[in-house]
């Protein structure tokens, strides 16, 4: 693979890097599955054959059905089986994975906003304030994050918001010092220099000058830590720590079908952990592929 | 150097100090105790009772140093569910923790070692590659739902296994142990595999990289040129010189396989602190998650001071960087 020079001369950056990142047949098989997967989770309320929340249109007749049964009345056939409410499966994975990839997302949007202005800060101002951000760091990256967020969530009780902020208290320091090494290989360079000798605020070196320069690395490490913000949520769901109940994730899918597993049943919870799968793996792909395709050192000169 | 361990050691209290704030306060702020430990049906003079017997009366900051005392003798209260020690109760539930959490060990390290070598002799070789795929299955693939799959097609499905629980267990120097009867080690199996995947993984990345490091080394060069035979060369010249930093990193991974035990043991009703901790939730019982939390906290702290402590000694830069930041 040897671009010609004259490509590369019309080849904006934009469109090199999409060409690089479809360059990958698995890369592009795994973005092409998770964008099907957020189109689902985006317009579940339309494409599911069922309201799973909305309990006048469940039926217990239709309790535990096994996958391609109709219903009772015969209004619908289950493709993905029903669960111990007559809840239509595909349905109610469709909603899970909303509610999981809602919150994986949003946990690491806050997340990263919060550790990018700390790593910004610490790596531009230094000292005593880098000291600190830094201490504090080290010290939470030094547990688990499933600790730290067992410890929060044992503390706050469950709800969507505690996790979010278990979920943000798990992740903000891997940004901050993501943000923090690169701000202070950037922070020597001349174009620092140059915005300080103008005369312009911290404020705008910080965030208009140092902060673009900092990307490329945070949003690998962005992509890496939704798919692992979706996979703690689940967990943590399984565990009766996460969602409530009223707001069923995969996790809470998965833990729910638990007990009927041990007699045979397997749809209530396969069909959910598949889901969970496939968006884990999809986002790993892409996040993968994104780290090669960002990572200068193995571009190809 | 003693400078720096002793920064370390105040470091370390001091956190511990925070954390046990924050976990006692915290605690305080969720639901009423009250409302779990008392039927609805019992009069007032009977829950005034419970209320002073459980020292719930008095004011926040009081508690806190009641409890700190408290703590500081080694008592962390009593469990509102069991009417025992908070304590005793945990640390008579650590033993089948820890019993799981050594097997997985183990298990990553007998199941890690071989392919992780597999791997590294042949990197490009169909072997190679799908040991490296299965290897980033197991740092992707949630470990709650990689349980459920094993209960469901070895207990389920094929009927090999037992679903959960401990089994049978005997008295080895006074401690109850699965492992020394059949019975035992069939129930063990699955939550110690289920456990140990992440390990397993990075053990086979370590080894597999160590590897191939290794094999371009003159000592490896000068073996073959002795004429000695490869399943020697691979099983003794390279393996002691990559063993070293993988029994590291595996070490300093057991803080993280108690943490990950709560996940396992609720999976396969382990009975261990990691369920304990997790019923106790549900149930609101107070004294014990504070005390679990703390416990496992402390834990965490002295893992990670003894390493620090341990680097500072291997390696002076470390010390260095510290005196100046």
């Amino acid at each position: 693979m040897e671009p010609t020079p004259a490509r590369n001369m019309a080849e904006t950056p934009w469109q090199r890097f999409v060409r690089n990142f479809f360059g990958s047949r698995i890369a592009t098989a795994g973005f092409v599955l998770l964008a099907l997967i957020v189109l689902a989770a985006i317009f579940a309320p339309v494409i599911s054959p069922q309201n799973p929340y909305d309990l006048a249109k469940l039926d217990v007749m239709d309790s535990r059905l096994e996958p391609g049964q109709a219903s009772v009345d015969g209004s619908m056939t289950y493709l993905l089986g029903t669960d111990d409410q007559g809840r239509d499966m595909l349905s109610a994975i469709l909603y899970g994975i909303r509610i999981s990839v809602m919150v994986g997302v949003l946990s690491t949007v806050i997340a990263l906003s919060l550790g990018l202005t700390l790593g910004l800060l610490a790596g531009y101002a230094g000292g005593r304030i880098e000291a600190f951000i830094m201490r504090v760091a080290d010290i939470q990256l030094s547990f688990p994050p499933i600790l730290i967020a067992l410890i929060l969530l044992a503390l706050t009780g469950r709800g969507i918001d505690k996790i979010v902020i278990a979920l943000v208290a798990v992740q903000w320091a891997y940004y901050a010092r993501t943000t923090r090494s690169a701000a202070l290989v950037e922070r020597k360079k001349e174009y620092i220099e140059a915005a300080t000798a103008l005369g312009l605020s911290p404020l705008r070196i910080m965030f208009r000058h140092l902060l673009p320069n900092c990307l490329p690395p945070l949003i690998v490490v962005a992509a890496l830590q939704v798919a692992s913000a979706i996979s703690l949520e689940a967990t943590l769901s399984f565990l009766g720590l996460g969602l409530p109940i009223t707001e069923p994730s995969l996790g809470l899918l998965i833990a729910n079908g638990f007990q009927y597993l041990l007699s045979g049943k397997y749809w209530i919870s396969v069909f959910p952990g598949i889901a969970l799968l496939a968006t884990v793996v999809t986002i790993n792909l892409v996040a993968d592929q994104l780290r090669d395709v960002l990572n200068p050192r193995l571009q190809t000169q | 150097m003693l400078a720096f361990i002793i920064r370390r050691i105040l470091q370390s209290l001091v956190v511990l100090l925070v954390m046990s704030l924050l976990v006692f306060v915290g605690v305080h702020a969720i639901g009423n105790p009250v409302d779990v430990l008392i039927s609805p049906d019992a009069d007032q003079i009977e829950r005034a009772k419970v209320i002073v017997a459980f020292g719930l009366d008095k004011p926040l900051w009081l508690q806190y140093f009641i409890f700190l005392k408290n703590a500081a003798g080694g008592d962390l209260g009593r469990s509102f569910a069991y009417s025992t020690p908070a304590l005793a109760l945990i640390f008579e539930r650590m033993p089948a923790t820890l019993e799981l959490s050594s097997a997985a060990i183990l298990l990553s390290v007998v199941l890690g070692l071989p392919l992780g070598l597999l791997a590294g002799l042949r990197p490009n070789g169909l072997v190679g590659k799908t040991i490296m795929a299965v290897s980033i299955l197991g740092f992707s693939l949630p470990t709650f739902w990689v349980g459920l799959m094993l209960i469901m097609v070895f207990a389920v499905q094929l009927g090999w296994l037992p679903t959960s629980g401990r089994g049978e267990t005997q008295m080895l120097f006074g401690v109850p142990v699965s492992f020394l009867s059949w019975d035992g080690l069939r129930h063990l199996l699955m939550p110690a595999f289920n456990l140990a995947l992440f390990n397993i993984a990075l053990v086979i990345r370590l080894t597999r990289s160590g590897a191939q490091e290794a094999l371009m080394q003159d000592y490896v060069k000068f073996a073959r040129a002795k004429g000695l035979r490869n399943s020697r060369i691979i099983g003794v010249h390279v393996l002691k010189n990559i063993l070293i930093p993988i029994v590291t990193v595996v070490a300093l991974q057991f803080g993280s396989i108690i943490a990950f035990s709560i996940v396992t043991e609720t999976v396969f009703a382990w009975p261990g602190m990691g369920k304990l901790i997790i019923d106790s939730i549900r149930v609101l019982d107070r004294p014990v998650i504070v005390a679990y939390l703390l416990l496992i906290v402390t834990i965490f702290i002295l893992i990670n001071l003894v390493v620090d402590m341990l680097y500072s000694v291997l390696d002076p830069r470390v010390r260095l960087a510290e005196s100046k930041g």
